[in-house]
């Protein structure tokens, strides 16, 4: 790396001016002369000197990248869920790749050792049996599944991608916090962070000697793919679904690395096989990629009352037609308590110790080790020994240096005699510090790093980088690390240049990425559902901007035709009352439900669209005014609407998915235009409904060009029922609906159109060979309910 | 002891129920030198699409079926002939309570029948503060791990009333303890709670009990239907006892061992998950008759 002149290293000293590590724990910038560490002096060189303004404009690209992507976190605070924006710490983490190596290599080594623990506890159980292991600590964690107790993964292997939280303590040595080894989340997260921080060095980061993160993907999808057992069958990822906290990063790496996404219930077990159900039938899914803990994962054989599982997922696990990464039941090697064994069983299974240390833990279960932690109580952090949860989660820890918190116990001595066996005692972690700018200025707080492994045919590959939390606060114990911190990416600076080959996941094999029909039904079913509200949402607003122009024009609401209006749209479930009629809003919130449930289907740009649609029908800053305001807001909705609808139509793929949304969006449109013309063409309905049909048909202009100034009900009917060329028409969307179902999977059987299909020729026929004199309101309603049924007939075929 | 025993479960509902997967347990154990079954077979109607068979973790036997189509009744019956001996143990009553922790120290094994999967906490098992100190009042100084489990038996089957019509099978240990009333299961939930509160491992057994009483004994409860009751370990060399607290009995003969568990939850002879949820009704009928008792 190139040293930097007098006058940049006089920038970079400024930059520090006010950077002041706690001496008493590492630093990552500065070494313990105060010396910038070699790794860092590219970055602060290319800082160095600039502007606040300058930087401050870097960071936002980060950020708006991060916005534009969709980017967020799901939340819990008092049981309100909620997201929140990526909260990006924007200066990363500068590791050197010789010290990076060292890290590797005894994370490997761990990885090693972990896979030979869960080999033993779920096979012969010789480290208990030898005394390595208390044998009750393992009986009494609800991790320890006994149903897959004997039952060998099909790789032989229980572990193939995990996860270590690693930190680095004040001897400057690197030690393990915690093993991530059920369903380690955030690897997608890490690759946000990178593509954002690298946005917002843009001018540095391709010089930047910074280990590209690419090679890691193509690993990890190698591996998966490498687990089926035949190159026809899935490989997906198994998630809790939306409402799961990191439901965006596992949306966000099915689409990277083009797998499925599924829940629960998309599988089912037939044959002792896993499938998943699609609009073309059942497929066999060989390996799944789990999000879901394993005591959720099956009804039938673990946790009862789990609605997230697949019932017979344990039993196919028995009989080895499936791949879990990682194997059910490895959720036991995550337990806090193992900790302390671990050093000693490394020494027995591989005949060396740790080469890099775990945080120094004491199971209170032994009388000697209970002393010990009451000896130094008040260095210690004291927790559930069966947690499996991260040293610094603020629920967890009972006691943190020698203070109780809320406790039926007076006393820490009564708590550890009383509950001893349940409980740990650890060494109150303190962490290295990073810099981060606060206020504008870089600051050293408390760091923590998430290291990636999966594991490949020649052994385990770490993810060069990762995923580093940011303490909130100045100082490096536990505490500061609690709630609220940030994140940021970690670079691997090596000495040479780098291999930067894209990432682009379509250059790693020539193989389709996406079968064609490989659409699990709960999918299809939610874009239709997709496509069905934002039509309805359309139609209401179109209504509602009818009913507040005529308001603006100086209508009276109890003229003929606003009355008339009115009753209709109170039939549909509008209320004219309300200037943002509930109803409206329902429809929207129910699109937007809807899409974040196929949100790995979507692209950022379509679900950004569908956020600002949200955001303007719950703008309650502003009371709407009937008329004039209320009918300009509703144009504005139909604009941000259409809006999404032509980022789907002009960049969704035109496979079977696309389809669905399509189908649901002319199923609503035919339903609510039949509904609305057979009220407004009735003969009794008032002067000026004629108008109101073009106006709700968006076809005004369209009538205009294509016939008279004033409008017959000959030639409203024309141009909204039967013009094929009317992008509007009736008949247009039947056209489509025809398109659609013919090419959807099984529309024939045995060369005979199936059962959807004749009924939607039948449908189609019917309407197409009417005349126009008979297209009367009843016949219009016919039609409606006809459309209806055909959709049940839809779903029951391919959404359930 | 030879008996005959025939089982029939069924369930019907109100609107047909489109698939289903099931995980039977009610197959007598083979029980080296108490319990033999000499023949056993399970039938069930509508004949599934699936169906297969395997030894859980505590070595119970486990029927998987899967219903593919339709159906609005489901019956399971059973026909067992059973031979069972009577267990001879020691005259003693086995470790003092104190030395029980020290004992269970020594244990390095998680095979099945490990006292150590049977303290602390299980699915449906949780400690219960009133039923702790309920327990401590009871117990003399010095008192052997064997006599707690009876003394506990005892004053649970005094201070309960048996009531099949008070709790569910869902019902927690810790209400039918406050009401102090329910069936075999809550009986045996109850005493398992119990036993663990001071330290002795105890499970779940399900299993049957004979119907008609030997001449001049009165007929136990819960032969109606399948059974419960508890298992305690009382150190390493009187091993396992079982205790029924419903009945206020050691087990012998009358009782026939379906299976072990923690609790209900590991045992339960009927698991379904069911594609939708409509009405259903169940009803469980036994005969178990000792096999002089068979005519011809």
């Amino acid at each position: 790396m190139s040293q930097a002149n007098p006058a940049q290293s006089d920038a970079i000293w400024k930059l520090l001016e006010s950077y002041r590590p706690n001496p008493s724990a590492p630093d990552e910038l500065l070494d313990e002369f105060g010396q910038l560490r070699p790794a860092w002096s590219g970055l602060l060189s290319h800082l160095a000197g600039q502007t606040p303004e300058t930087i401050n404009s870097w960071f936002k690209r980060g950020d708006m990248y991060l916005r534009d992507s969709g980017v967020f976190l799901r939340q819990y605070t008092n049981d309100v869920s909620r997201e929140r924006p990526w909260p990006l710490s924007h200066v990363p983490v500068l590791i050197h790749e010789r010290e990076w190596d060292e890290i590797c290599r005894g994370l490997t080594q761990r990885a090693q050792l972990l896979q030979q623990v869960a080999a033993d506890l779920y096979g012969e159980n010789r480290l208990v049996r030898d005394g390595y292991l208390p044998g009750r600590l393992i009986a009494q964690s609800p991790e320890w599944l006994r149903p897959l107790v004997g039952v060998d993964p099909p790789s032989g292997k229980y572990l193939h991608f995990l996860a270590f939280e690693i930190g680095r303590g004040p001897n400057g040595q690197w030690w393990v916090l915690n093993d991530r080894t059920q369903a380690p989340s955030g690897a997608g997260y890490a690759l946000e962070n990178r593509v954002a921080t690298s946005r917002v060095y843009a001018e540095h980061y391709a010089e930047a000697r910074v280990h590209r993160l690419s090679g890691f993907f193509r690993d990890v999808r190698a591996s998966l793919l490498n687990l089926r057992r035949s190159a026809d069958n899935h490989v997906a990822i198994l998630s809790p679904g939306p409402y799961s906290e990191t439901y965006f990063e596992q949306a966000y790496i099915a689409r990277y690395l083009g797998l499925l996404l599924v829940e629960g219930e998309d599988l089912t077990v037939v044959d002792g096989e896993v499938c998943v159900r699609t609009v073309s039938g059942l497929q066999p899914v060989d390996v799944l990629w789990r999000r879901l803990d394993a005591l959720y994962s099956d009804p039938l054989e673990l946790e009862e009352g789990s609605k997230l599982g697949t019932a017979g997922l344990v039993g196919a696990a028995r009989r080895g037609t499936v791949s879990m990464v990682n194997a059910l039941g490895t959720g036991i090697l995550e337990t806090r308590a193992l900790m302390a064994f671990l050093p000693r069983i490394a020494r027995h299974l591989l005949g060396e110790p740790l080469a890099l240390s775990n945080i120094a833990t004491w199971w209170c279960g032994q009388a000697a080790e209970r002393r010990y932690v009451l000896d130094h109580v008040d260095k210690m952090m004291i927790a559930p020994a069966l947690s499996t949860r991260m040293p610094f989660d603020p629920d967890e820890t009972t006691v943190l240096a020698g203070e109780l918190k809320s406790s039926v116990y007076k006393t820490v001595q009564h708590l550890i005699d009383e509950e001893g066996e349940n409980l740990v005692g650890q060494e109150a972690v303190s962490f290295s510090t990073s810099p981060a700018f606060v206020d504008g200025r870089l600051q050293p707080r408390p760091m923590s790093l998430r290291v990636f492994m999966v594991r490949t045919d020649d052994g385990w590959s770490v993810m060069p980088g990762g995923f580093a939390r940011i303490g909130p606060q100045e100082g490096s114990t536990v505490l500061n690390m609690q709630k609220g911190g940030s994140v940021a990416d970690v670079w691997i600076i090596s000495d040479r240049p780098v291999d930067t080959r894209t990432a682009l996941v379509s250059e790693m094999t020539a193989e389709p990425r996406a079968k064609r029909g490989a659409l699990p039904s709960n999918a299809a079913e939610n874009l239709y559902w997709l496509g069905r509200y934002v039509d309805r949402a359309e139609g209401f607003a179109r209504l509602n901007r009818a009913y507040h122009s005529r308001l603006a024009d100086a209508e009276s609401p109890s003229s003929p035709l606003l009355r008339h209006l009115s009753a209709f749209m109170k039939r549909i479930g509008l209320d004219t009352s309300e200037a943002m009629p509930a109803g409206l809003v329902s429809a929207i919130d129910s699109a937007s439900r809807t899409a974040g449930s196929v949100r790995d289907r979507l692209s950022p740009d379509g679900w950004a669209a569908i956020s600002e649609i949200v955001d303007t029908v719950h703008d309650e800053d502003e009371e709407l005014d009937p008329g004039d305001e209320t009918a300009r807001r509703m144009v504005w909705l139909l604009r941000e609407s259409s809006g999404f609808t032509g980022l789907v139509h002009e960049n969704m793929y035109r496979f079977t998915e696309w389809r669905f949304l399509s189908l649901g969006r002319s199923i609503e449109h035919v339903m609510s235009l039949a509904w609305a013309l057979a009220s407004f063409l009735d003969p009794g309905a008032p002067d000026g409904s004629l108008d109101l049909a073009l106006e709700y048909g968006d076809s005004t202009i369209s009538h205009r060009r294509r016939y008279a100034f004033i409008a017959s009900r000959k030639s409203v009917i024309e141009l909204l029922a039967r013009d094929p060329l009317n992008p509007r028409s009736l008949i247009f969307h039947l056209d489509v609906l025809k398109a659609h179902v013919e090419a959807l999977p099984r529309a024939m059987e045995n060369g005979h159109p199936s059962e959807v299909y004749s009924q939607l020729l039948r449908i189609h026929t019917k309407f197409v060979t009417m005349p126009q004199d008979a297209m009367n309101s009843a016949a219009l309603l016919a039609l409606r309910s006809d459309i209806g049924a055909f959709s049940d007939c839809l779903g029951r075929t391919y959404m359930s | 002891m030879r008996y005959d025993i025939s089982l029939r479960i069924t369930y019907s509902y109100k609107a047909p129920v489109w698939a289903g997967r099931h995980m039977l347990r009610f197959v007598p154990r083979d029980l080296a030198g108490q319990q033999r079954a000499i023949a056993a077979s399970l039938d069930v109607a509508p004949v599934p699409s699936e169906r297969s068979t395997f030894r859980d973790f505590f070595g119970n036997q486990a029927h998987e079926i899967v219903f593919s189509h339709a159906h609005s009744r489901i019956e399971f019956s059973l026909k067992a002939r059973i031979e069972r001996h009577v267990q001879v143990k020691e005259e003693t009553s086995g470790l003092a309570l104190d030395a029980l922790p020290a004992a269970l120290n020594d244990v390095h094994s998680l095979a099945p029948d490990s006292p150590l999967h049977f303290l602390g906490r299980s699915p449906r098992i949780r400690p219960n503060r009133q039923l702790s100190d309920y327990v401590e009042d009871m117990l003399p100084p010095d008192v052997g791990v064997a006599d707690t489990v009876q003394i506990l038996g005892e004053a649970l089957n005094r201070d309960m009333s048996f009531d099949a019509t008070a709790t569910s099978v869902e019902t927690s240990h810790e209400e039918a303890f406050a009401a102090r009333h329910g069936v075999c299961q809550d009986f045996s939930h109850i005493m398992i709670a119990a036993l663990r509160s001071v330290g002795i491992p105890a499970g779940y057994v399900s299993g049957f009990l004979r119907t008609t009483p030997p001449p001049g004994q009165a007929r136990l409860s819960g032969a109606d239907a399948m059974h419960a009751w508890v298992r305690a370990w009382c150190g390493p060399e009187l091993g396992w006892i079982e205790y029924d607290p419903t009945n206020a009995v050691h087990v012998g003969v009358d009782h026939i061992v379906v299976a072990y568990g923690r609790d209900y939850s590991d045992v339960s002879p009927v698991k379904g998950i069911l594609k939708a949820a409509t009405d259903q009704q169940s009803r469980q009928a036994v005969d178990v008759i000792p096999l002089e008792d068979v005519p011809g």
